[in-house]
């Protein structure tokens, strides 16, 4: 890789003035012809292109992204990684995501900033610390980290908030998953959009996709802003865009788009040191390393493509924020956004094949992609340089919408649709 | 916060109904294949802009009808009662 990153590398720019770093990744103008296109330059998209040129040494590969890199959800999300999940299949999907999250910084040569400061998921009644407990048992089946904790343990864990017996949402206790935590979403982008470059993967930037070419039903490319190009194979990885760019290739997805939204607060002294959700109250929140409580809500609950989420979520959520840390009280908002978010009946990924001859798809993460990126790249990549499905992508096929085999990752998945 | 006009109501924010989905699916056939069911069930036009989708006062006057909305600018269209044939 060309300028490698290191300590010795960071010296040598000081000593230079910082002025002599390159660009992280090639400016790359479209070839007539690739042998794998990939529709989408956010973190699943860049990922798949890096695992093609990484693990099936397919390096003739083209990302084409409308706006630009990790501009759409890979740059909305909350940055929460976690493998929480209920059933086996998602548990080994997942839990592989975060494991190649625990090894990216040293495999990207780019520290996408991981810290694992864990995951609290608050118990708010009866019920909800029996479901926790049979999710927690659950988890632990399957060989990830879940800790039960009592209330006593999510005080010491979460300051600042209200365990007293006055409060207007109870708390009775939570469980943990230890290993989760949070990334630097640009860096995740912006590390597999550099390593695969580095590997000859062309990162192309505002080139809309605006049809597929197709020969005797099969797609043989697609048609940009930026004319036609043509490919062997073309993966298209666009999350809450993923209908959009399937009806252009005659395809229709059991995907319903939703705005999925999120805050920032002015940055504070470092008060919050873990990851605290929510499931009751459809809140989630965390401190970034600038010092920002970074805020999640709950969906939208009807189809929108709007970047922006409504202030009927944004009130309600703030409310509920108050009402489980009422010290944040005088705490002022920056910065509010959504991410168009694509929702499946399961709450479960989609990964492989079309039935398109030529097209592959990776959508259907919902409020979840961002934790996804490593394994859904790594997954995608196998398909589309193989054409036989990775095993840990095998359950999550498009075809499980007719065979009725779904995984309902309805309440693991964290955010009520 | 968007106004939702409620044809029995009037226009009333948004937080006082829930959205049903896209309307005028029309069940199948009971003989019909996994694959039919599988379309009416799960697969849907999710398109961005113009869609007839089902709303719900629930807390006003607990009535359902339809609505032509644009899924972008979430601008509402028409409004029509849930017996009615789409607009276009």
């Amino acid at each position: 890789m060309p300028n490698r990153y290191s300590a010795w590398s960071l010296l040598r720019g000081a000593l230079a003035g910082h002025r002599n770093w390159q660009g992280a990744w090639r400016e790359a103008t479209p070839k007539p012809r690739y042998d794998v296109i990939v529709v989408g330059g956010g973190g699943h998209g860049l990922a798949t292109a890096y695992y093609l040129a990484k693990n099936h040494r397919v390096t003739n590969v083209a990302v084409l992204e409308r706006g630009w890199i990790g501009g759409g959800n890979t740059g909305r999300n909350t940055t929460i990684v976690r493998s929480n999940y209920l059933y086996p299949e998602s548990a080994r999907l997942y839990d592989f995501s975060l494991k190649l999250y625990e090894g990216l910084s040293r495999d990207l040569n780019y520290n996408i900033m991981l810290s694992q400061r864990a995951l609290v998921m608050l118990a708010h009644s009866r019920h909800d610390l029996d479901s926790m407990a049979r999710w927690a048992n659950a988890m632990r089946m399957n060989g990830i980290d879940a800790d039960l904790l009592s209330l006593e343990e999510v005080r010491s864990r979460v300051p600042g908030l209200d365990t007293s017996s006055g409060a207007r949402i109870p708390v009775l206790g939570g469980f943990t998953q230890r290993r989760a935590g949070t990334a630097r979403h640009d860096a995740v982008a912006w590390g597999y959009a550099r390593a695969a470059s580095a590997l000859g993967v062309d990162i192309i930037q505002n080139c809309e996709v605006r049809g597929f070419l197709k020969e005797g039903g099969r797609v043989c490319g697609v048609q940009t802003s930026l004319g036609d190009i043509r490919a062997e194979r073309v993966g298209i990885a666009a999350a809450g865009h993923s209908s959009v760019l399937a009806e252009l290739a005659g395809l229709r997805l059991p995907v319903t788009s939703y705005a999925l939204q999120a805050l920032v607060s002015e940055p504070l002294k470092p008060l919050l040191d873990t990851v605290v959700l929510s499931p009751g109250t459809g809140g989630y929140l965390s401190q970034s390393d600038k010092g920002e409580l970074v805020i999640g809500a709950m969906l939208d609950l009807f189809p929108s493509y709007a970047q922006r989420g409504s202030f009927a979520v944004t009130q309600q959520i703030l409310a509920s924020i108050l009402a489980l840390f009422p010290a944040y009280a005088r705490l002022k908002m920056l910065r509010q956004w959504a991410g168009i978010v694509d929702v499946v009946h399961d709450s479960s990924p989609i990964i492989g094949r079309t039935p398109v001859p030529g097209l592959f798809i990776n959508c259907g993460w919902g409020t979840g992609g961002f934790k996804g990126i490593p394994v859904g790249g790594y997954t995608l990549a196998h398909v589309l340089a193989t054409g036989e499905d990775h095993p840990l992508a095998e359950p999550f096929q498009l075809e499980r919408f007719i065979s009725g085999r779904l995984i309902d990752e309805a309440a693991a998945s964290g955010i009520a649709h | 916060m968007m106004q939702i006009p409620c044809i029995y109501c009037g226009p009333r924010d948004e937080s006082e109904f829930v959205c049903g989905g896209t309307a005028h699916l029309t069940r199948p056939p009971l003989e019909s294949d996994d694959r039919q069911w599988a379309e009416y069930l799960f697969f849907r036009e999710n398109p961005k802009g113009a869609h007839l989708e089902r709303w719900r006062h629930a807390y006003g006057c607990g009535q359902w009808f339809n609505l032509e909305r644009d899924t972008v600018t979430h601008e509402i269209r028409a409004v029509y009662p849930i017996t009615q044939a789409a607009p276009r």
